[in-house]
């Protein structure tokens, strides 16, 4: 179980603090997948780095299964049971595929069989990646993939995705629906969070959290949240589509 | 042959991965003499008679044969400079594995200069491998200076893996290659300096006939108050491709000038050099973090990476 106790961030906008968060307390229980939604810029992407110790709050406490972790690193943290899948994943010139999973296994005798079952959860063709280099040769989508795919394999007692639907494509995306469902049935003790705006991963929630303005908007089931975020502007805070013809060509 | 010290086997094992005598033809020399020698029926080893050194000369059409010229200096005060020839055969395919390593104890400084020709003949492919080592603790210096100088005739082709990793203190390293028409040569260098070291590594390459190519990459890494430099002029004078890439990491007060260098000598030479020197990205060390590794597991592990 995670608590989060009255956590506030501030960062720089042009030159003046803006709240980013302002003081959210939130409890996320074991055996539950928790879904964070809210418009862009919201602060959600904010609160799963502050889980992982990625950022530190200006403010508040977090207490991890009894523990306060408020000033702990990301490394004790990820010890403790907590894994981070980051929304856009990072490149490493010469570090295999293989690398990564074994690293998130923590063990030196990893077989390549017990690697591959990871990148199959994902789909990928465990054969064709688990010997490649996470560079700049991966698309977005395969690195993103790569990236859930180290997550599983830390099996993480709290793991927590920030928007692991960007940058997967539409043919992936049951795909990557599969993966959360599988994860939730095998989630005894454990805890899902993931950051999202999509409808249908917020239809696969137990609990769902909208974060807006930095404060916490409102908590409920799927069947309350999702008709409260449906035709306003809480969950893709897309522009009107209208809007781009507004004032006729010349404009 | 004669028996090995340990402080020679370690080096043997860290230099040429050997950790008993290899199969093929071989010389190992050992604090200025040679120490064992084995030709084949292919590949024949003799002593120069002029200078310091051998010639190695590789019969055409050999296939699936190795050389091991492996060096080791386990004394103080050693200083030699020794030079190899090799001839290869039209159309041989052979891995030719060199190295050197110094152990150095004393005071007194220790170098090894291996000047290092090769001919390589029409059609033929070489894999050369050399890496270069140094321990002890004493305050003599390590130190390797390597020539290597390459001559490849039509359609030849040379891969060279050159790798220094740990505990030489002083190197400048100068290769030279003459490529014909589709000749093809793929350089690989990985280098770390730490402590105050320092590394200068050169390459002149001409692509001197159609269709011949060259890439050459070095990945370095300059820890602590080392000093590296990378030079490399490729010079296209025919219709070629030449390709080289620098990719460094600085660490420390770690110090690197990479000097790429391209000369268009024919309007159909296509040439690219990639240069690039950075500290470790700040989100590579996170990520391994978020897994469980410390700071520190995790720049190891993006190093291992890097040189691999």
């Amino acid at each position: 179980m995670l608590e989060l106790k009255n956590i506030t961030y501030n960062a720089p906008e042009e030159g003046i603090d803006k709240a980013i968060l302002d003081d959210v307390s939130l409890t996320i229980p074991n055996g539950k997948l928790t879904v964070i939604t809210g418009p862009n810029g919201g602060g959600k992407s904010t609160l799963a780095k502050i889980i992982a110790g990625v950022i530190r709050p200006d403010s508040g406490k977090i207490i991890f299964n009894g523990t306060d972790i408020t000033d702990m690193s990301v490394t004790d943290r990820a010890r403790m049971g907590i894994g981070f899948a980051f929304q856009q994943p990072v490149r490493f010139k010469g570090i295999k595929v293989f690398d990564l999973i074994r690293l998130a296994r923590r063990t030196e005798n990893l077989t390549t069989g017990d690697a591959c079952k990871y990148l199959a959860a994902v789909g990928l063709c465990a054969k064709d990646y688990i010997n490649r280099e996470v560079n700049a040769s991966l698309s977005g989508g395969e690195l993103k993939r790569i990236e859930i795919a180290t997550v599983l394999a830390k099996n993480s007692e709290m793991s927590v995705f920030d928007e692991p639907e960007a940058g997967i494509d539409l043919w992936s995306f049951q795909n990557l629906i599969e993966v959360f469902n599988a994860m939730r049935e095998n989630i005894e003790g454990s805890s899902i969070v993931i950051i999202s705006h999509q409808e249908r991963i917020l239809r696969i929630a137990d609990e769902i959290v909208l974060i807006k303005g930095g404060k916490l908007s409102a908590r409920g089931s799927a069947d309350e949240i999702i008709p409260m975020l449906m035709g306003t502007d809480s969950v893709t805070n897309t522009c009107n589509i209208a809007d781009i013809w507004k004032g006729g060509a010349k404009s | 042959m004669k028996e090995l010290d340990e402080t020679s086997k370690m080096i043997l094992a860290e230099v040429a991965d050997l950790h008993k005598i290899p199969v093929g033809a071989f010389n190992i020399r050992e604090n200025g003499e040679s120490v064992g020698r084995n030709s084949t029926a292919n590949i024949e080893i003799v002593s120069k008679t002029d200078k310091s050194g051998i010639d190695i000369k590789i019969k055409p059409g050999t296939k699936n044969e190795s050389v091991h010229i492996p060096v080791v200096i386990s004394k103080t005060g050693v200083n030699e400079a020794v030079y190899n020839d090799f001839y290869i055969g039209e159309d041989a395919d052979v891995l030719i594995v060199a190295g050197c390593g110094i152990d150095n104890c004393g005071s007194a400084d220790s170098e090894h200069d291996g000047i290092h020709r090769f001919f390589i003949g029409k059609g033929a492919h070489i894999k050369y491998v050399e890496k270069h080592y140094g321990s002890g603790k004493g305050t003599g210096k390590r130190i390797l200076n390597p020539v290597t100088e390459v001559y490849m005739e039509e359609n030849s082709s040379c891969e060279m893996e050159m790798v220094q990793i740990k505990g030489v203190d002083d190197t400048t390293r100068v290769t030279k290659a003459e490529l014909k028409e589709g000749a093809k040569l793929l350089v690989s260098e990985r280098l770390m300096t730490h402590d105050d070291q320092r590394a200068i590594s050169k390459y002149d390459v001409d692509l001197n006939g159609e269709g011949s190519s060259a890439d050459v990459v070095s990945r370095a890494v300059a820890r602590d108050r080392s000093y590296q430099e990378f030079e490399a002029t490729i010079s296209g004078n025919a219709p070629c491709h030449g390709h080289s890439e620098c990719d460094s990491l600085i660490m420390d007060q770690g110090v690197v000038l990479a000097v790429p260098a391209l000369k268009a000598n024919n309007v159909d030479a296509e040439l690219v050099h990639e240069a690039a020197i950075g500290k470790i990205a700040g989100e590579q060390i996170m990520k391994l973090m978020t897994l469980g590794l410390t700071e520190q597991e995790a720049e190891e592990e993006i190093i291992n990476g890097f040189l691999k």
